[in-house]
């Protein structure tokens, strides 16, 4: 179980405290599939940032199976299983797709592993394995192969921010079925960052943040309704692209 | 050989024993064994320290090992080998320079390298530069590489320093006759203090000439390292010329490509960058489970392979 007791993140401009993050406090319960979403700006993308250990909390304590981890590095969180997919993946010259699932599975893939992972994504993997993960990969075809390194873990908690950005109508459908197969798979609770009514379809816990605070926490049949409701009545959410990083 | 001659061996021509084929060995500033086939003759040259490796015409699939090993301190050698590739030839050649230097004096090879490739020939040229020891002297490599290709021939040269070499100014001259393609591929990591420079002229004097000049760096610590790789197209031609470093702690890069054409058809471009590893690339790894050293590892080895 993860657990974040009264986590603010603020950062500095010229000498100011700015406020992302305003006293969160949340359990993402094992087993569950949850989606976090919520206005672009809103403070979801920290918030995983905040969880993985990328940035550090202000105030408040990050716990983990009831181990404080809000001290602990990037590293040492990723050993004790938890996982971060990065809505814009970094490129690496010279690294080839095939390495770089391998480095995150921790040992040498066999071929035919790295190939259904890849396939998974909607990659053809055969074109894939041996590219090199470097600019001359498309935008939608690095964050397939990114959320490809989190299938070759198994982990406790895998994070995954706004998968779905940049990746084509034809790709999506292949991607949702590989969420729905990831939250009965590999990984012992799967966290969402998205705006995709698709993906919060596939939700047991959803979350909603906004100006830094949880607006709306609950089951998705509590939340979702509700959710769609606001759409409707104010253009808010769904008009808004995808994409930003908050 | 002993085991120190054994080890360098491995490092800068992969060799676990005397290899097959053709092969000139040169230890400390002489002629240790050498072999000529009934394709490829090594000749000890009479006028100076080197050697002629004449393969002959229509040779296939064949290899030439001409490894170099300086084990004794203040040993300067000066090395003239010539390649004659007779026309249609197909060889790869694997050269490289390993130096174990624990003296205190220090320790220098300069291969003067020159490559007569016939017509429709095509070769593939190795070298890896290779230091170590932990005497005070210093391990010096100065290589100078010309290379003459005929029409229609084909060179594709690796040239790799990953460790331990103090310092090393190579230059290198290439000219090209019509048709005639020219692959240079630099590996290069520098660190403690070292001092690295690299000048390479390609001229491209035939038409449909091509070449491809990519240089790869890392500089870590304190070490220099200054490129200056020049494609000069006298006639239509293509070249393409990139120069990418990656710098870290307190290294000085310069990378200066140029590009020069006398001719309204040669196509000659030119990239280059430097930049230290970046901060997402080191948290994306360290999100496997490694640590920063570990991942700036994986990053600078992925980056010169």
């Amino acid at each position: 179980m993860l657990k974040l007791e009264n986590i603010s993140f603020s950062v500095d401009v010229d000498g100011k405290g700015l406020g992302i993050i305003d006293n969160i406090s949340l359990e993402i319960p094992d087993g569950a599939f949850t989606v976090i979403t919520g206005p672009n700006g809103g403070g979801k993308s920290t918030l995983a940032r905040l969880i993985m250990g990328i940035e550090k909390p202000t105030a408040g304590r990050i716990l983990y199976n009831g181990t404080d981890i809000t001290d602990m590095s990037v590293t040492e969180r990723a050993k004790l299983g938890i996982g971060f997919a990065f809505q814009h993946p970094p490129r690496f010259k010279g690294l080839t797709v095939r390495r770089l699932l391998s480095l995150a599975a921790g040992y040498e893939l066999p071929e035919d592993e790295c190939c259904s992972y890849l396939t998974s994504v909607g990659l053809c993997s055969k074109d894939y394995l041996n590219r090199e993960m470097d600019n001359s990969l498309s935008g939608g075809e690095a964050k397939r192969i990114e959320i490809a390194t989190l299938m070759a873990r198994k982990l406790g908690v895998a994070i995954f921010d706004e998968p779905e950005a940049g990746i084509d109508l034809w790709s999506f459908s292949m991607l949702v079925e590989s969420f729905k197969a990831m939250s009965s798979g590999n990984h012992n609770s799967v966290i969402v960052i998205s705006h995709q009514e698709r993906i919060m379809q596939l939700a047991d816990t959803m979350i909603v943040i906004a100006d830094g605070k949880v607006r709306t926490m609950g089951s998705k049949d509590e939340v979702f309704p509700a959710l769609m409701g606001e759409f409707s009545e104010n253009c808010g959410f769904r008009g808004k692209e995808a994409g930003g990083n908050e | 050989m002993n085991k120190t001659d054994m080890n360098l061996l491995e490092a800068i021509a992969d060799l676990h024993e005397i290899p097959a084929g053709a092969y000139n060995l040169r230890i400390n500033g002489g002629g240790h064994s050498r072999n000529s086939t009934a394709n490829i003759e090594i000749v000890p040259k009479e006028d100076k320290p080197g050697i002629d490796i004449i393969v002959a015409p229509d040779t296939k699939n064949e290899s030439v090992h001409i490894p170099v090993i300086i084990t004794e301190s203040g040993i300067d050698d000066l090395v003239y080998n010539d390649f004659y590739i007779g026309d249609n030839a197909e060889v790869l050649i694997v050269a490289g320079c390993g130096i174990h230097n624990s003296g205190d004096e220090k320790s220098q090879h300069d291969g003067i390298h020159t490559f007569h490739i016939g017509k429709n020939a095509k070769i593939k040229y190795v070298e890896k530069h290779y230091g170590e020891g932990d005497g005070k002297g210093e391990r010096i490599l100065n290589p100078v590489t010309v290379i003459e290709q005929d029409e229609g021939s084909v060179c594709e040269m690796e040239m790799v320093q990953i460790k331990g070499v103090d310092s090393t100014v190579r230059d290198s001259k290439a000219y090209l006759k019509a048709g005639a393609k020219l692959i240079i591929t630099e590996r290069l990591l520098t660190h403690g203090e070292q001092y690295a420079r690299s000048d390479m002229d390609v001229y491209l004097e035939g038409e449909d000439a091509s070449a491809q000049i990519i240089s790869r760096s890392v500089a870590k610590d304190k070490s220099k390292q200054i490129f200056h790789p020049n494609a000069i197209g006298n006639a239509r031609c293509r070249a393409h010329v990139q120069c990418d470093s990656i710098i870290m702690d307190e290294a000085n890069v310069s990378s200066i490509p140029a590009i020069t054409a006398n001719s309204a058809d040669a196509q000659i471009v030119h990239e280059a960058a430097i930049g230290r590893i970046n901060n997402d690339q080191l948290i994306k790894l360290m999100t496997f489970g490694m640590n920063e050293e570990e991942a700036e590892e994986v990053i600078i080895s992925g980056f010169l392979k």
